[in-house]
């Protein structure tokens, strides 16, 4: 993947396990400005050395703390913590109190994203990703466009 | 908690459905109440249909867990259409976001044990009744004691906030509905409606301690 957009975001990223760490180094290599939000001190290890971003030590469920994060003035804003809950209530606080352009939450549990679709947040299964990925790549499905 | 809150609802003729993650919980609730206790994640929409919820007539989220208490409430009113969703917030911030996103009624644990505490702080006399109009008013009831400021005058000359008033007085075994010419006695006990930003400078005309 390269980076294209040419510009450099003010990113947001709330967790910062192996999917918000992942993001969080491929965003700051890539020049984007990168504030990640973790309650846990020790998970900002999995962060790179090259990582030049700022890290807040919090829970992202805390309206205090998105305000620490400066919310409001992020470009883009990614939840990809653990728990789908506390990434549809970040999601919706930077959307709809924030007015975040552009939001997209991890959420694990395939039955919880129809409700959120019509809400201006992009909702990213990974259950369904990798089934889809799994099947198709066992030949049993045409990986649909 | 969870279980005195639904004895409550049950002896009032109620029909409670109880949805909790602990199977051992579930297995007590299940004991001691006339409930049906489901025992799963209240956010998890197969579980809600399990619970029937399509047929509540009321949804009540009341986890430690903000974030679990927001999403349940919203899946129970958009997907299943349940009209009345109440939910529970630690962080008190989160009172007036959930409002935003929402859900019908929510309200602040902390919020509400900290007004207590603040209103009752030094003043024995001045108890604090339940937030009225959404919340908006505060509904005091004091007593005025000798020391009142606002003895031996009538009301209307008391000087009291614009939009505050005085809803009733009790004088004796007495009611008084109080006008503008009502005069205040030492040992009334009076029920003041103010606006939150209003009560320490009506309180202050009321009984002469700051607050």
């Amino acid at each position: 993947m390269s980076n294209d957009s040419g510009k450099s975001l003010y990113v947001i990223v709330a967790g910062c396990g192996r999917l918000g760490s992942y993001i969080a180094n491929r965003l700051s290599e890539a020049g984007h400005s990168v504030v990640i939000i973790d309650p846990e001190e020790n998970a900002f290890s999995r962060l790179s050395d090259e990582f030049s971003g700022f890290r807040v030590e919090g829970d992202a469920t805390e309206f205090a703390v998105l305000q620490e994060a400066k919310v409001d003035k992020a470009d883009l804003l990614i939840a990809a913590t653990r728990e789908d809950n506390v990434n549809l209530l970040v999601a919706q606080v930077a959307r709809r109190i924030f007015e975040v352009p552009s939001v997209i939450a991890r959420v694990l549990e395939p039955s919880r994203t129809e409700i959120y679709s019509s809400l201006d947040i992009k909702t990213v299964c990974p259950t369904l990703i990798a089934a889809d990925t799994m099947l198709v790549s066992a030949g049993l499905f045409r990986e649909e466009k | 908690m969870i279980y005195f809150l639904s004895r409550a609802f049950i002896s009032k003729g109620h029909f409670v459905t109880l949805i909790n993650r602990d199977a051992a919980d579930c297995k007590h609730l299940a004991r001691r109440l006339k409930a049906t206790v489901v025992n799963g994640d209240g956010s998890d929409p197969e579980i809600l249909e399990d619970a029937g919820v399509r047929m509540a007539d009321a949804f009540l989220a009341v986890t430690s867990n903000d974030e679990d208490n927001l999403v349940a409430c919203q899946i129970a009113e958009r997907r299943f259409g349940v009209r009345r969703t109440l939910a529970m917030v630690t962080d008190p911030d989160n009172e007036s976001v959930f409002k935003d996103l929402g859900v019908d009624r929510v309200f602040s644990l902390t919020g509400i044990v900290t007004s207590l505490i603040e209103q009752h702080a030094g003043f024995e006399d001045v108890t604090s009744l339940v937030p009225v109009g959404e919340g908006r008013f505060h509904a005091t009831e004091m007593v005025l004691d000798g020391d009142s400021p606002a003895l031996g005058r009538p009301l209307r000359d008391l000087g009291l906030p614009k939009q505050s008033l005085i809803a009733a007085v009790l004088r004796g075994e007495e009611p008084v509905v109080p006008r503008g010419n009502t005069v205040l006695e030492e040992g009334d006990r009076v029920i003041l409606i103010t606006l939150p930003e209003d009560y320490p400078a009506a309180l202050k005309t009321l009984s002469g301690d700051e607050t």
